[in-house]
């Protein structure tokens, strides 16, 4: 007669198991349908989350094919944190792996670049630093200098448009992804984060900067525009150290 | 590259990337506004008790029958990166989606 | 306008549940509405505009800390890293209250983002007030615990929930937050009455009251059942318990919870309203 919680989660998980033995109606029956509102409460909770964290890939998919999705998905990869903000972070492998989404084999980083904007929106403040404090610094003090980006601040690469299809499918009027492989570079200047299409080079530099390499050692490609990097991440106040 | 075309170089990078800022900089006021990004946690049940928890038909087992419908058919991207047409739709889904 | 020293506790004022879609209204207009509720989990994220605006609003407006992923009725123990969160939050926002709910949520290790309902036992009784006295000895403060939404009732239960709140209260000190909603929407699914708990309901103990909406559904008998969606405006016999409750109370910090299909700034601030008239009836 005990219902014990890990008999009520297993109950909650699989829809065509009885309520567990223990649970009553008011009656005194067994409860039935009153079980299922926690059923129901469970997977729309967390199917909304899902919902929430990738507006992109529902857009993509279509809300029908995306709920069906969640409902396995949720099943298969319960929340390990209470934190709603983060649930969804196995959503890439899972798509991956997912036979009903094999013919969109560029869903996966789109899920990776929507979790990536989602934990740029949560990232710690950080101040930028004084661009002039760079151009103050020697040649050679310049050469051997680090640079510590905001914690917003990511760098991903795809084998697909990643850029031109979440443009597409977030902005009005955006021209219609063109089948390339594409890099982008996640900022948050102010609290909302920004999506920059880059080339590889820069991609390489930038990683590199966030891997503490110094400046100097970053000079490695001939198709590196430093300068337009520099002026990309000083712009989006994403340099907060310089050291 | 030499050590001293690199300071060449990073400096006039530094010293573009520092000019050009001028005009990029951006409005810090009012930065509160705006809506959340991403999912929230609250305390309210969900709707009623006949939805998403209580069937499984579709998404256990041999039933699943949907393809992706939403913007993905428009974007004339080509499909499997290996040249495989569209699966489209499977007949059945193996009963335990490795992941 | 507000007394928002740090220490001062909730007022005796309508409050309303905090939506980030209303901060440009709430900082132009809050009237009648005295405090904020914010879910604790929302502002645990490291930085970016959700902890500003908690920031900018805490200078403004007493904040009550509602937590809903504490998992305060759980077998087993709590999450010591999302205890630490939550002191994290409360250390440096120092809010005018912190309360939680009788209900878990984690299971072995998995959160599910519900809050489930814990039989009444004294083995549960003992669970319950233990998790209690960690989180206010963790917090340095006393915490308020909110009765549930119930749709099902436990065979094993011994105790009713009224004797098992008063029993946790006496035990640990905590406070109790009384959901006038809650009582309304478990009383009709249990086929209890909602006056009787309210009689039974230790009031003393009450640092706050919610209010919200609920749906209504039907069993596989008929019977009704009531759902706490928190989805839309709050109906006529939960406004008559309220006052049932108040005249016995007298007022108390009173909120409104909205949480789906969450409305414009002026249909929330219409309920708001609506406490304020009947928080005013008891001020006496």
């Amino acid at each position: 007669m005990k219902v014990n919680q890990e008999a009520f989660q297993a109950g909650l998980f699989d829809p065509a198991a009885p309520a567990p033995t223990g649970l009553q109606n008011p009656d005194g029956a067994p409860a039935t349908k009153r079980f299922d509102v926690y059923r129901n409460n469970v997977a729309v909770s967390l199917s909304d989350a899902l919902e929430a964290a990738f507006p992109v890939i529902r857009k993509l998919v279509g809300d029908q094919f995306f709920r069906a999705m969640a409902g396995v998905y949720l099943r298969k990869h319960q929340p390990t944190s209470p934190l709603m903000m983060f649930y969804g972070e196995k959503m890439p492998q899972f798509l991956r792996r997912f036979p009903p989404a094999q013919s969109l084999p560029y869903l996966p980083d789109i899920a990776k670049l929507e979790l990536a904007m989602r934990r740029a929106y949560h990232a710690a403040d950080a101040t930028a630093v004084d661009p002039q404090a760079l151009a103050a610094l020697a040649p050679d003090a310049l050469l051997a200098s680090r640079l510590r980006l905001a914690p917003p601040v990511q760098v991903l690469t795809s084998d697909y448009p990643i850029h031109g299809i979440y443009r597409a499918n977030t902005t009005n009027d955006a021209p219609k992804p063109v089948m390339q492989p594409e890099a982008v570079l996640i900022t948050r200047p102010g609290f909302d984060p920004q999506i920059h299409l880059i080339d590889r080079s820069t991609a390489t530099c930038v990683t590199a900067l966030m891997d503490n390499t110094p400046l100097g050692e970053t000079l490695t490609d001939d198709r590196l525009d430093l300068g337009a990097t520099l002026s990309l991440l000083l712009g989006q106040s994403a340099i907060t150290e310089i050291h | 590259m030499s050590n001293t075309k690199k300071s060449l170089v990073l400096a006039t990078a530094v010293a573009s990337a520092v000019a050009g800022l001028a005009t990029t900089a951006h409005a810090a006021d009012e930065k509160c506004y705006g809506v959340s990004l991403a999912g929230e946690n609250d305390c309210a049940a969900g709707p009623g008790t006949s939805c998403a928890g209580t069937s499984s038909v579709d998404y256990q087992g041999n039933a699943w029958s949907l393809v992706p419908e939403g913007t993905c058919t428009t974007m004339e991207l080509p499909a499997m990166a290996d040249g495989k047409e569209r699966m489209g739709s499977l007949e059945a889904l193996e009963r335990d989606i490795p992941a | 306008m507000f007394d928002v020293s740090r220490d001062a506790p909730l007022p005796p004022l309508p409050g309303v549940g905090y939506k980030p879609q209303h901060y440009a209204d709430i900082i132009k207009n809050p009237d009648p509405v005295g405090w904020l509720e914010i879910h604790a989990e929302n502002y645990m994220g490291d930085g970016g505009r959700p902890i500003a605006q908690l920031r900018h609003l805490a200078e403004r407006f007493p904040i009550s800390v509602h937590g809903v992923g504490l998992s305060i009725g759980s077998e087993g123990d709590l999450d010591p890293d999302h205890l630490a969160r939550l002191k994290h939050l409360v250390d440096w926002l120092n809010p005018a209250s912190f309360s939680e709910h009788l209900a878990w949520s984690t299971h072995d290790s998995h959160f599910l983002n519900d809050l489930l309902p814990l039989p009444y036992t004294e083995t549960t009784l003992a669970q319950v007030a233990s998790h209690i006295t960690q989180v206010q000895d963790t917090l340095g403060r006393q915490m308020l615990l909110e009765n549930p939404s119930s749709y099902l009732a436990f065979a094993e239960s011994t105790l009713s929930e009224t004797e098992f709140l008063r029993e946790i209260a006496a035990r640990t000190g905590c406070g109790l937050l009384l959901d006038v909603n809650n009582v309304f929407v478990s009383a009709t699914n249990l086929k209890t009455s909602p006056q009787a708990y309210i009689d039974a309901f230790p009031l003393e103990a009450v640092g706050e009251l919610h209010l919200g909406g609920h749906d209504e559904d039907e069993d596989e008998t008929g019977a009704p059942l009531l759902i706490d969606s928190h989805g839309k405006a709050i109906v006529d016999p939960v406004w008559s318990l309220l006052d049932y409750t108040l005249e016995r109370s007298g007022p108390k910090p009173l909120l409104i919870e909205w949480d789906n299909d969450v409305p414009d700034w002026a249909t929330l601030a219409k309920e708001a309203t609506r406490a304020a008239t009947a928080l005013t009836k008891v001020a006496a």
